[in-house]
């Protein structure tokens, strides 16, 4: 039984250590989905920052509230914009033929944005943009090559250039981007841009699947029950089969 | 020995008078005799039938809120993970249940390649599992396009192709399948009522599954008939009535796969991208192909066999035979298998050689359906595609000449 349960997990073992590796480095997020201050940070500056294009269309405002810490009261008077009511789901007012008209594609909804992505896709973006006259908003981006957007916390980060570095190989194929160097800071030092970033990132993370950290707390009780099962099926088991020989 | 048994009274009397419960519950529970020695294997058929239930159970309940439309289908999927209640761990119970269905089947037919149950007298038993896997399959197929994801959509999309490649009618048959020219609205309706209804028909092929089992009886690890060996009640010496024994066995075995089944569910439901993935939760968009379509996980052994094939003249058809020839063969393996031997353990070398190496073949193509295709991952996929079908062409030739060892007379434990 312990030899074949140990097959078992064998043949399981190497679906589970399927990942995807490819692109850019990401940087690691670091955050803390409990951290509830975070995800009221978060919350506040993509209300106030991402909101006016990205809605978070799945997502109902008072749920939002109640799992993040924040009053009804709170909710009106700090998240709540226009007639939007408390119990709606996080739109905006955005008409998705403008959206491609001005940035020449559909403005992406983010609920779900860090589970086609990683939190930390999401974090390494927000951290990524860099000067390049070549684009419509004279920016791109190193984990999104040419995306539509502008940097919309290009006042906070500050502007960042890229530094070439020759790799092997001749010409222009053989330049790649080594790394981002800040040529005029913001109104937020790096360090405090990190946190911010780090803030909406642990929101968005959040967003994406609300019932997280409540799934987590349920699996330990039906794994405690199941456990509890299993000691009594297995002695019942064991009790049956004493006379099979 | 039947005859001993006095007849019911009351209520229970009354039915059997109309309705033999209690011949039923003899011939297929307390007096069906399996052999004593089975082993860990043997869970799986069992465990099926959990899965097939929680399938169709929690099916029925997403379906209370799930909108086959295109418009309104991703967003429906959102609103059963956010807004219904327990809506999360219904839709979770049933994403990760369809990939915990296809582990436990793959190991229950791993079992009985390791037993030779496919061997006389079981052919037709067999024969009904085949169909009950490719029925499995084409609910999953249908299933994996209701989350109207990119993944859905673009996975759909590339198979429904294959039929375009049927020499002569594939461009017709192609939009037949679909009910349009793309994947639209008309498909998922349609693949949504597939997706309802096969399970059912399932139910009722695991129905027949059984009885076919029950009228030539469990094989065993030894791959010994225990009906031939039978005592003065006509009893197998080796066999135990499968109630009380084997359904408290089963049980225990239910719940340690219910264990393992929600650590998935509570901790990882996502796999690591391989139960739902990543780009599925994009909603379907017609205009934007993804970087890298991959089929789920189930599928992909069969995937790289078709990629692996070349075109020739310029058509994909011969990769589409490939693929599904892959399952096919199945239905003709209990005439491949020649040795004078059932099981594995009394097989030779070779035998187990051929076994080792289809079970690697398996899992490699598995690996290499789901990453992008390159020059090396091609060379890889033939060669294994030529391992599987090795496996079984061969078959007729090695397990005769295999050594084999004799066979004892009683089960061993």
């Amino acid at each position: 039984m312990r030899n074949s349960l140990f097959i078992l997990v064998l043949l399981v073992a190497p679906l589970a250590a399927w990942a995807s590796g490819e692109g850019p480095k990401l940087e690691h997020s670091d955050i803390d989905l409990t951290d509830q201050a975070s995800l009221q940070r978060g919350a506040k500056y993509f209300m106030n920052y991402c909101q006016g294009c990205h809605s978070l269309q799945y997502m109902r405002y008072n749920r939002m509230a109640k799992d993040i810490g924040i009053t009804n009261a709170q909710l009106m008077e700090n998240l709540l914009f226009g007639d939007a009511k408390a119990g709606d789901l996080m739109t905006n007012a955005l008409r998705p033929e403008d959206g491609e008209k001005w940035f020449g594609t559909a403005i992406p909804d983010l609920t779900l944005a860090t589970r086609w992505r990683e939190p930390d896709w999401v974090y390494t973006y927000l951290k990524s943009f860099y000067v390049d006259d070549s684009r419509p908003y004279g920016v791109n981006n190193l984990v999104f090559p040419d995306v539509g957007m502008p940097h919309a916390l290009a006042e906070l980060q500050g502007v960042q250039e890229a530094v070439y570095e020759h790799g092997e190989g001749e010409g222009a194929a053989a330049e790649h981007i080594s790394e981002l160097e800040l040529v005029s800071p913001g109104t937020l030092t790096p360090e405090e841009y990190d946190n911010m970033v780090r803030d909406i990132t642990n929101f968005l993370t959040y967003v994406g699947e609300p019932i997280k950290l409540e799934r987590r707390r349920i699996g330990v009780y039906v794994l405690l029950f199941l456990g509890l099962m299993f000691y009594l099926t297995y002695n019942l088991k064991k009790e049956y089969w004493k006379d099979v020989h | 020995m039947s005859a001993e048994h006095a007849q019911p009274s009351g209520l229970l009397g009354w039915i059997d008078k109309r309705f033999p419960v209690v011949d039923v519950w003899r011939e297929h529970l307390a007096e069906y005799y399996a052999p004593k020695n089975l082993n860990f294997w043997s869970f799986f058929g069992s465990l099926a039938i959990t899965v097939l239930l929680l399938q169709i159970i929690t099916g029925i309940w997403l379906a209370m809120n799930y909108k086959p439309s295109a418009t309104e289908a991703f967003a429906s999927v959102e609103y059963i993970m956010r807004d219904v209640n327990w809506g999360w761990l219904i839709r979770y119970l049933h994403s990760t249940g369809a990939s915990a269905f296809f582990i436990v089947i793959y190991l229950h037919m791993f079992r009985g390649l390791l037993w030779g149950s496919y061997r006389k007298p079981r052919e037709l038993l067999w024969i009904i599992g085949v169909v009950i896997y490719l029925a499995m399959m084409a609910t999953a197929f249908f299933g994996y396009l209701l989350p109207w994801g990119q993944m859905s959509y673009w996975g759909a999309q590339v198979i429904v192709n294959l039929f375009a490649a049927v020499p002569d009618i594939g461009p017709d048959l192609s939009v037949w399948v679909r009910g349009d020219y793309v994947i639209s609205d008309a498909t998922l309706n349609r693949f949504f009522a597939f997706h309802f209804l096969i399970p059912f028909l399932l139910v009722a092929l695991v129905f027949v599954h059984i009885v076919a089992l029950h009228r030539v009886g469990s094989n065993n690890p030894d791959g010994i008939e225990i009906k031939e060996n039978k005592d003065e009640q006509g009893i197998p010496r080796d066999g135990i009535p499968f109630h009380p024994y084997y359904t408290v066995k089963d049980l225990m075995g239910v719940v340690v796969f219910l264990a393992i089944f929600s650590l998935v569910v509570f901790f990882a439901p996502d796999f690591g991208g391989l139960f739902l993935e990543g780009p599925n939760f994009q909603p379907a968009d017609p205009l934007k192909t993804p970087a890298h379509i991959a089929p789920v996980w189930y599928f992909t052994p069969f995937y790289a066999m078709l990629r692996a094939v070349p075109p020739i003249a310029d058509s994909q058809f011969p990769g589409v035979v490939v693929m599904f020839g892959a399952i096919a063969i199945l239905f003709f393996l209990p005439w491949l298998d020649r040795s004078p031997v059932k099981s594995m353990r009394y097989k030779g070398p070779i035998s187990k050689f051929f076994l080792g190496a289809f079970i690697v073949s398996f899992v490699v193509l598995a690996y290499l359906g789901l990453q992008p295709s390159s020059d090396l991952y091609t060379m890889l996929a033939r060669v294994f595609t030529v391992v599987y079908f090795a496996f079984f062409i061969l078959m007729p030739i090695y397990s005769k000449l295999d050594k084999t060892k004799p066979v004892p007379e009683r089960v061993t434990s």
